[in-house]
């Protein structure tokens, strides 16, 4: 398991300010919701957190190391221990699930190519897609695609996995599945998870911890069932707004 | 009023021109900086030779077919042109030497590398960016495999490799359409022309038009994988880059050959 803590993180993106000045603490084996309006940050967040993104200022550490100062060796070394699942799936076009799901595994670890095969089963069929195994991505549906990417994200068995918002645009029993998929995997691998999502159903299925972010600040940090029943304007209308009743033809 | 407008329009222009001049400079520095990262990490292991063989045997494959038809057609279309000329001059024996020493020194380099240009350069370029707006880029980077040693010096070292092959086979075609051009018209042996194309060529005119293609592929590659590799602004950046790889790389091409051959001429004059 693995501790995250950012301090004092800022990114701008020309005159947009993204992120400002944000510090969070997520300790060993939790798993924290980031929420937010789109444009707010929160994927942002997470690329600053594996440095696929480079912050103005401010320090991320993972299990104490400061990775924004690493070298790329040593960074690498850290990265081996993430899972980062992206919103798109981000598998691979050109490989076949086989090959999308072995080539972390070849390409960083000394397994054989039993060991890999092996592993490779392993992580589909925790996500029940064994048949799709000699398939590739194009032949995959969006559900399909996310689930495949969360096998891969897995199959090095991270200490820690982000997750960019998992289940956008899927229906609601897939998103459901998915997020279920999550809290099991995290329970079985020990992980900590970080999980930027929009979808209330995905985050009260997976969220110990919640984050909501405006404006590039963190407008609240704490448990999900106080953020829910909160008075506070802006996020009573953010976490009411999918529950909207239709009555007289107008919606309320 | 009148004044007003071409005054708006002119300040237009200029801020137009600034902006191209400004892109310009941006891609020259950012290409540079590009090819410095290329040479940094080409020489150091782990060197990606099944993936090198496997970018060769793709790009040479698809290459081939035009590259087939382009190679015979040269030879065959300049035999064709020049042989009316050469006899009105009383050199028509010098007709299968001057096919080959024209194919040998500058056609078959150039053209191939051209054609090499647009099937290739835009396939690298489409190809890296779409990686790179779908995230699949980001994703190898963050399972700690380095995407540019991956992605980038793979198939930069396959074209700068596999242009040197392709442009030797259309060479061959092309004296072989030459020969075919002469056969026709004059009913000349093969072994004469042989002879003849034997005689004429030498070592300074086969070696160094041979080597600049070897710069030719590296620019194709490069080129490619620098558009493809940087894409911005979704699907429309990726149209972007395949056009602009094939724009820039054709134009380096040219210009590079300028160079190699004031050089070459240099070098074996003496």
């Amino acid at each position: 398991m693995a501790e995250v803590e950012v301090r004092n993180l800022s990114k701008t993106f020309g005159d947009t300010v993204v992120l400002d000045n944000i510090s969070l603490k997520i300790n060993e084996g939790e798993n924290v919701v980031v929420f937010g309006r789109s444009g707010t940050g929160k994927s942002v967040l997470i690329k600053c957190i594996v440095r696929l993104l480079e912050p103005d200022s401010g320090e991320v550490f993972i299990e104490g190391q400061n990775i924004l100062s690493l070298s790329e060796n040593k960074l690498n070394e850290v990265r081996k221990q993430i899972g980062f699942l992206f919103q798109s799936a981000a598998l691979y076009d050109s490989m076949s699930v086989r090959e999308n799901l072995s080539f972390p595994l070849i390409r960083n670890f000394n397994f054989t190519a039993k060991e890999v095969e092996t592993k490779v089963k392993s992580a589909l069929e925790k996500v029940s897609l064994e048949e799709a195994i000699d398939k590739m991505p194009a032949e995959l549906s969006g559900g399909m695609k996310k689930r495949i990417g969360l096998a891969r994200t897995i199959i090095t068995e991270p200490k820690l996995i982000l997750y960019d918002e998992p289940t956008t645009g899927l229906d609601p029993i897939t998103t459901k599945e998915i997020s279920q998929l999550i809290v099991e995997l995290q329970k079985d691998l020990k992980t900590t998870s970080i999980v930027v999502t929009h979808d209330l159903i995905c985050a009260k299925i997976i969220a110990s911890h919640a984050v909501v972010l405006k404006d590039g600040r963190i407008k609240y940090e704490g448990n999900l069932e106080n953020l829910v029943s909160t008075s506070d304007p802006f996020l009573k209308d953010f976490f009411t707004s999918d529950m909207l009743e239709v009555k007289n033809g107008s919606v309320k | 009023m009148d004044s007003e407008e071409t005054n708006t329009d002119t300040s237009k222009s200029v801020s137009v021109s600034v902006k191209r001049l400004y892109e310009f400079f941006q891609t020259v520095s950012g290409l540079s900086l590009f090819i410095a990262e290329f040479f940094k990490k080409v020489f150091i292991p782990p060197y990606e030779f099944a993936e090198i063989k496997k970018h060769m045997d793709e790009l040479g494959v698809k290459t081939l077919p035009i590259v087939s038809v382009t190679g015979f057609i040269i030879g065959l279309v300049l035999a064709m042109q020049s042989q009316p000329v050469m006899i009105r001059f009383g050199a028509g024996s010098f007709l299968p030497g001057m096919v080959a020493l024209s194919v040998v020194r500058e056609l078959g380099p150039v053209i191939t590398a051209l054609i090499f240009a647009g099937r290739v350069s835009s396939g690298i370029g489409a190809e890296l960016g779409s990686m790179r707006v779908t995230e699949q880029i980001d994703a190898m980077e963050v399972s700690a495999i380095n995407p540019f040693r991956f992605l980038v010096v793979t198939r930069v070292v396959a074209c700068t490799l596999i242009l040197p092959m392709l442009t030797i086979y259309v060479i061959f075609l092309s004296l072989f359409g030459s020969f075919l051009a002469i056969l026709l018209s004059q009913g000349i042996s093969f072994q004469l022309y042989l002879n003849a194309v034997v005689h004429s060529i030498e070592f300074s005119d086969l070696i160094p038009g041979i080597a600049k293609t070897f710069f030719f592929g590296f620019i194709v590659g490069i080129v490619g994988a620098y558009k493809g590799y940087n894409t911005e602004n979704g699907t429309e950046g990726v149209g972007k880059a395949s056009t602009s790889s094939v724009v820039i790389s054709s134009l380096l091409i040219l210009l590079v050959d300028m160079v190699l051959v004031k050089v070459t001429l240099m070098i074996w004059s003496n």
